[in-house]
C-alpha cells in the first residue's frame, strides 16, 4: 500500500506540474459543467412558460419518456440537461487517458523507468497505483463539477422537478458508479497501450479509441434512438465492472518488464 | 557477494520473433564481498543485458545466478531491495526537486527512516543547497551524482553501477571516482561496467573482459603479466651489441630488445633480475641513466582480447 501512495503521489507530482496534461484535466469539467448552465440561463425565460408540452409543440415520444407530468418550461429544460447528462458518465472515461497513456511511455522517454523498475515494487502495485493517479482526478473532478451542475440547476431551473430529475437514480448510478468504472476501464487501456508503444502522442491517440463505442452510446442516446433507465444503468455497471476487473488481469499478465525495458529505444 | 553460473540471455528479434540473438553466452563468475569488479567490453557487448539479469530486470534464458545470497528468478523482490543500480543514463524525475525525486525512492525500497538517508546523500553529495530545485535545472554531473545517491539511499549490500561516468565532463567522472573508491573503503561490492580502461585499472580489483562471452577475468596487474610478462626498460648512454648475449644468460631473463640508447629486458621477476643485469652492465662499463618498468595499458590487453577473440571466431 505504501508503494502504491509514493508512486500515486509521484504521477501527481509530475502531472499538476504539466500545463498540457492540467488544462485537458480542469477544461473538460469546467466547460460541461457550466455549458448546460449558460444555455439553461439563456433559456430560463422561455422556460418560465406554464403552457403543457403538447402547447409548446414538443414531440409527444419526448415527453413520454421522462416529461411526464412537467409542464413546457421543465420538459424544455430537461430535454436539453438530458444531452449533457451523459457527459459526466463520459468525462471520467475521458480524461484519464491523458494521464495514463503518459504514465509508461513518458517515464520511458525520460529514462526514469528502468531504476522505477529495479525497486522492489511488484507489478501488481504499479499498475494499481498508475491506473488509480490517472482514475482519482478524474472522477474528483467529475464529481466536482456534477455538483457546481447540481447547484446551477437549483438556481436556474424552473423548478425542483428538474433537479429531481438530474438526481433521479438512473443518472446517480451512471454518475456516482459506472463512470468511475468506465474510468479505470479506460485508464488500464491506455496504460496497456503506454507500455507498448514508444511515442507518448502515439499512446493517447491510440487510447482515445476507448471512448468511441461509449460515443456511439451516447449519439444514440441525444437521437432518441435509445433511452438509459435503471435497469440499462445497472446492466452496464455490471457489465463494465467486469471488463474492468478482466482489463486489470489482462494488464498484469501483459504487463512485460523484460519487454519494456528492452525493446524501447 | 555475486555468482553466476553458466548464465545466458537471448532475445529473439525480428517482426516474427523468428531471429535468435544471444547477448551474453555461459557467464559464470564470481564478484565476492568488497570488491570492485569491472565489467568490460565493446558496446552491444552484453554488459547491460548482464546488470539486468542481476539486478532482477529481465529474467536469464539458462544458467544461473545469485546475487547477495538471493536467487535470480527466484528471490526478485529480495534481490532489488539488496542491491542498488545505477542505470546508464540518470533517469529523473525532471519536473520535480532532488529531494523529492530521492524521496520517493527512499519509499519505494522502505527505508525506515526516509528524512534521515534523503538529508545525509543530499548533504553526501553537495546537493543539500540545491536539495528544493528541479531536477531539470540540474548539470549532467549533478545529475549523476543524484543517481548515485539514488542507488544508495537504501544502503544496499551490492552496487551496479553501469557506465558511471559515461557522458561526464573529466571533474565531475572524477568526483563519481572519488566516490567509487570511497564506497570500495566502506568494504561495498561494487559491479561496474566500462568503456573507461584507465578508470577499471584505477577502480577494480579484477576486471572481466567480455563480449557475449567472458574472455579473461584477473586482475589489471595478472592480466598485464599473463599476456605480456613484465620489462624492464635501461636507458643508456650508449649501447654495445655483444650485451645483448650476456643479458639473456641472466637467470629468469625470457628476451633482450636492443634499441639506439636503451635495452627492453623480458623476465619473469625483475626484484630478482634486476641488481644482476644492472651488475653486469656497470661491469661492462654502461652508463646507465634510468631504469623502469615497461607496463602495458589495460587498453592494449583488452584490444588485444577482443582482437584476438575475433581472430579465433574467425
Amino acid at each position: 500500500m505504501k508503494h502504491i501512495r509514493t508512486i500515486i503521489g509521484k504521477e501527481w507530482a509530475e502531472v499538476f506540474k504539466n500545463k498540457l496534461v492540467l488544462s485537458v484535466l480542469l477544461i473538460m469539467p469546467v466547460l460541461f459543467s457550466l455549458l448546460p448552465l449558460v444555455m439553461l440561463g439563456v433559456t430560463g425565460s422561455s422556460a418560465q412558460m406554464s403552457i403543457s408540452p403538447e402547447e409548446a409543440g414538443l414531440p409527444p415520444e419526448l415527453f413520454e419518456s421522462f416529461c411526464e407530468g412537467m409542464n413546457a418550461g421543465e420538459c424544455t429544460q430537461v430535454y436539453m440537461l438530458n444531452q449533457f447528462m451523459l457527459f459526466f458518465v463520459m468525462m471520467p472515461l475521458i480524461i484519464p487517458v491523458t494521464i495514463a497513456a503518459y504514465s509508461i511511455v513518458g517515464e520511458k522517454t525520460t529514462r526514469s523507468l528502468e531504476p522505477l523498475l529495479a525497486t522492489p515494487t511488484t507489478t501488481i502495485e504499479l499498475l494499481v497505483a498508475k491506473c488509480f493517479a490517472a482514475v482519482i482526478p478524474a472522477v474528483a473532478a467529475t464529481f466536482l463539477s456534477f455538483i457546481i451542475f447540481n447547484i446551477g440547476i437549483r438556481i436556474l431551473g424552473v423548478s425542483p422537478r428538474v433537479l429531481a430529475y438530474v438526481l433521479s437514480p438512473t443518472w446517480l448510478v451512471g454518475i456516482l458508479l459506472l463512470g468511475p468504472i468506465l474510468s479505470v476501464m479506460s485508464a488500464m487501456f491506455a496504460i496497456f497501450i503506454s507500455s507498448r508503444v514508444n511515442d507518448p502522442r502515439v499512446a493517447e491517440q491510440i487510447s482515445g479509441v476507448m471512448i468511441v463505442p461509449f460515443m456511439a452510446v451516447f449519439l444514440l442516446t441525444s437521437f432518441g434512438v435509445i433511452t438509459l433507465g435503471i435497469k440499462a444503468m445497472i446492466a452496464a455497471v455490471i457489465i463494465c465492472a467486469c471488463l474492468a476487473a478482466g482489463l486489470f488481469y489482462l494488464g498484469t499478465l501483459i504487463f512485460d518488464r523484460e519487454n519494456i525495458l528492452t525493446k524501447w529505444k | 557477494m555475486i555468482k553466476t553460473q553458466g548464465l545466458s540471455k537471448t532475445f529473439l528479434i525480428g517482426k516474427k520473433h523468428d531471429t535468435a540473438l544471444k547477448a551474453v553466452d555461459e557467464l559464470t563468475l564470481e564478484v565476492h564481498e568488497g570488491e570492485v569488479f569491472g565489467f568490460l567490453g565493446p558496446n552491444g557487448a552484453g554488459k547491460t543485458t548482464t546488470v539486468r539479469m542481476l539486478t532482477s530486470l529481465i529474467r536469464p534464458t539458462s544458467g544461473s545466478a545469485i546475487v547477495a545470497g538471493y536467487q535470480v528468478g527466484k528471490d526478485d523482490i529480495d534481490i532489488r531491495r539488496n542491491v542498488g543500480l545505477l542505470t546508464e543514463s540518470p533517469g529523473m524525475y525532471e519536473r520535480l526537486s532532488a529531494e523529492k525525486n530521492l524521496r520517493i525512492f527512499a519509499e519505494l525500497y522502505d527505508v525506515p527512516d526516509v528524512n534521515k538517508a534523503v538529508s545525509k546523500y543530499l548533504s553526501l553529495f553537495g546537493l543539500w543547497e540545491r536539495r528544493a530545485d528541479a531536477v531539470g535545472s540540474f548539470s549532467k554531473g549533478m545529475r549523476q551524482k543524484l543517481a548515485v545517491a539514488r542507488a544508495l539511499v537504501h544502503e544496499p549490500k551490492v552496487l551496479f553501477f553501469d557506465e558511471p561516468t559515461t557522458g561526464l565532463d573529466p571533474e565531475a567522472a572524477r568526483i563519481v571516482r572519488d566516490f567509487i573508491l570511497e564506497f570500495k573503503q566502506e568494504g561495498r561490492t561494487i559491479f561496474m561496467t566500462t568503456h573507461n580502461l584507465d578508470e577499471a585499472e584505477k577502480l577494480c580489483d579484477r576486471v572481466g573482459i567480455f563480449k557475449q562471452s567472458l574472455l579473461a577475468l584477473d586482475s589489471p596487474a595478472n592480466l598485464r603479466q599473463k599476456m605480456f610478462g613484465r620489462k624492464v626498460v635501461f636507458h643508456l648512454g650508449g649501447v654495445d651489441p655483444q650485451w645483448a648475449a650476456l643479458i639473456e644468460e641472466v637467470e629468469g631473463v625470457s628476451g633482450v630488445e636492443l634499441l639506439e640508447d636503451k635495452i627492453v629486458v623480458s623476465m619473469t621477476e625483475p626484484e630478482t633480475s634486476n641488481p644482476l643485469i644492472t651488475r653486469l652492465l656497470v661491469e661492462q662499463g654502461a652508463d646507465i641513466r634510468f631504469i623502469g618498468e615497461v607496463r602495458q595499458s589495460l587498453e592494449k590487453i583488452y584490444l588485444e582480447m577482443l582482437h584476438g577473440n575475433e581472430t579465433r571466431q574467425a
